[in-house]
């Protein structure tokens, strides 16, 4: 367990990855992971941009995080296991995968006092359930007797999210009236469902590939 | 694993009793992929089911007069408790999708016999989609007062909404980081019933003391709801009430909606114009003057003899 922080979010654990240790030279940079992915084990080599340390949020349900009994994930669940993230690390630059793309433009968006500037990539789980919601359907599993990972229950219903652009407009709003960042997100995906495509329309949103976005947020103070 | 063999049906001994409330004849847990749900049947097990489903905030207890009635003409009344809230289990996550399938959890521990679908406010949300999702396990939907309408969302600018999810996202994530550890506070069971007033200000005293010995609890320090003190009124979200609303034309059965026309902090301004287009063939759509958002907790007789006769006239 070296290099991992249990951090509490309610009644959940989460757990917090040291992906690559570093000296203060810039602030930390987190990593969210894609859907049913978990935090990597050794930094990517895109991440040689970066100067400062490295952390990764194992999100509920996956990785070393706690799998909850009886599903009931929602986007804004995970966004409040990135402030648990943020109460513990402080200010950060966020990079999210997927899923975790989406999420930290929704972390950022409820607290832009503490996160300098987000990278979006793609990745799992990056277009979510679509721009309004598809015909119902229940879920139900049988509870498995492991305690595995990721929990089915999350790629299900973190996969049917629904992702309407003027909610994801939303976020971009508050990130750009209170982050005192002029280009506070990067959008560095080639993937482009309709939410993202709504982000990259608003103002003081730029288009750069992965490193050139980690090193703008590297090089502003 | 479970230690509690059922949830309690009985209230503590030396306190009044409520004219035309009684309590369930049966309760039972429920595992629903796991979660334990406190579920309860008032009338005979092999009566035609009603499914009842609760408000938010509410417990299945607030059917302790409006269901009597039902069963007393016939029906056998299956509610529970929502996760988080009465005695069932408090969970990790709460979502729209893990109340509808604790609400299908318990329908399949009732019975595979199509059953009749009633839910008060969100409830009403959460059978209406459940209808939708399962059709061929219902015989009719009621809904009171759980229809959706565009009214009660502010209509304010730009700038103004802005700040205002600002305050909603900042305050909902400070209570994120606070509630671990977080109790309900105690007071007495009159000050519980006082409390409570304040949001169910239509609803008398007395009943609302009878409430509070269901939905509350006796601890060494005072009375304290039971509910999930993660859950927080409010909220944000993708969310449209339209989405609701659009679920409705298509279903296969008749539909019978109650509209409480007071307007109060908790209703939702729904009124009949918004719900009439979409409206399915064989609905029948009732607006209560004078009546607030609790249709069936501040009128029982006058809903139950609304329900009784729609029932009659369409199965």
């Amino acid at each position: 367990m070296n290099g991992i922080v249990e951090l509490r979010h309610n009644r959940a654990q989460l757990a917090l990855h040291t992906v690559r240790a570093g000296a203060g030279a810039v602030r930390p940079l987190l990593m969210l992971h894609g859907l049913g992915e978990r935090t990597p084990d050794t930094p990517p080599r895109y991440l040689d941009v970066w100067p400062g340390p490295v952390f990764g949020l194992d999100f509920t349900g996956h990785g070393r995080s706690t799998r909850p009994v009886g599903g009931g994930y929602t986007a804004e669940i995970l966004m409040a296991d990135v402030d648990a993230a943020l109460a513990h690390l402080g200010e950060v630059t966020i990079l999210g995968r997927g899923l975790g793309a989406y999420i930290a433009l929704l972390a950022a968006g409820a607290r832009p006092e503490l996160v300098h500037g987000i990278v979006l990539a793609d990745g799992p789980g990056l277009v979510g359930g679509g721009i309004r919601p598809g015909s119902p359907y229940v879920l139900s599993l049988v509870p498995d007797a492991e305690d595995s990972a990721p929990d089915s229950y999350a790629l299900f219903e973190l996969s049917r999210d629904v992702r309407p652009p003027d909610y994801a407009q939303e976020y971009v709003r508050q990130i750009m009236q209170w982050s005192g960042l002029e280009h506070p997100i990067a959008v560095a995906t080639v993937t482009r469902p309709e939410w993202l495509d709504a982000v990259v329309a608003e103002p003081g949103v730029v288009e750069l590939d992965l490193r050139a976005a980690l090193e703008l947020f590297a090089a502003v103070d | 694993m479970p230690t509690d063999p059922a949830p309690p049906i009985e209230r503590p001994s030396g306190l009044d009793d409520h004219p035309g409330a009684r309590r369930p004849d049966r309760s039972r847990f429920v595992s629903s992929s796991g979660l334990r749900i406190a579920s309860y049947e008032w009338g005979p097990p092999d009566a035609p089911v009603v499914l009842a489903a609760h408000g938010g905030f509410d417990f299945a207890g607030t059917f302790d007069v409006f269901a009597p009635l039902l069963v007393d003409a016939g029906w056998r009344v299956v509610s529970w408790d929502a996760r988080g809230h009465g005695d069932s289990e408090h969970a990790v996550l709460y979502s729209w999708a893990g109340d509808l399938r604790d609400a299908l959890a318990v329908l399949d521990s009732v019975t595979t016999e199509p059953a009749v679908f009633l839910g008060h406010s969100k409830g009403g949300g959460i059978m209406l989609e459940l209808a939708d999702a399962v059709p061929h396990r219902v015989r009719a939907l009621v809904n009171l007062d759980g229809l959706p309408s565009k009214n009660n969302w502010p209509d304010v600018s730009e700038h103004e909404r802005t700040k205002m999810l600002h305050t909603e996202l900042t305050g909902w994530l400070d209570h994120r980081r606070r509630c671990a550890d977080a109790m309900r506070r105690p007071g007495t069971l009159e000050e519980l019933a006082e409390r409570r007033q304040r949001m169910n200000p239509r609803l008398t005293l007395d009943w609302l003391r009878y409430l509070v010995s269901i939905g509350g609890r006796q601890d060494p320090d005072g009375w304290r709801w039971k509910i999930d003190p993660t859950l927080r009124f409010g909220g944000f979200g993708p969310w449209r009430p339209e989405w609701s609303m659009q679920r409705m034309p298509g279903l296969p059965v008749p539909v019978l909606g109650v509209l409480g026309l007071e307007n109060e902090a908790m209703g939702w301004g729904t009124r009949p114009e918004d719900v009439q287009p979409y409206l399915p063939p064989d609905a029948r759509l009732e607006a209560l003057d004078g009546v607030g958002h609790f249709v069936h907790i501040e009128q029982p007789q006058l809903v139950a003899g609304l329900v009784l006769d729609f029932l009659q006239a369409h199965l």
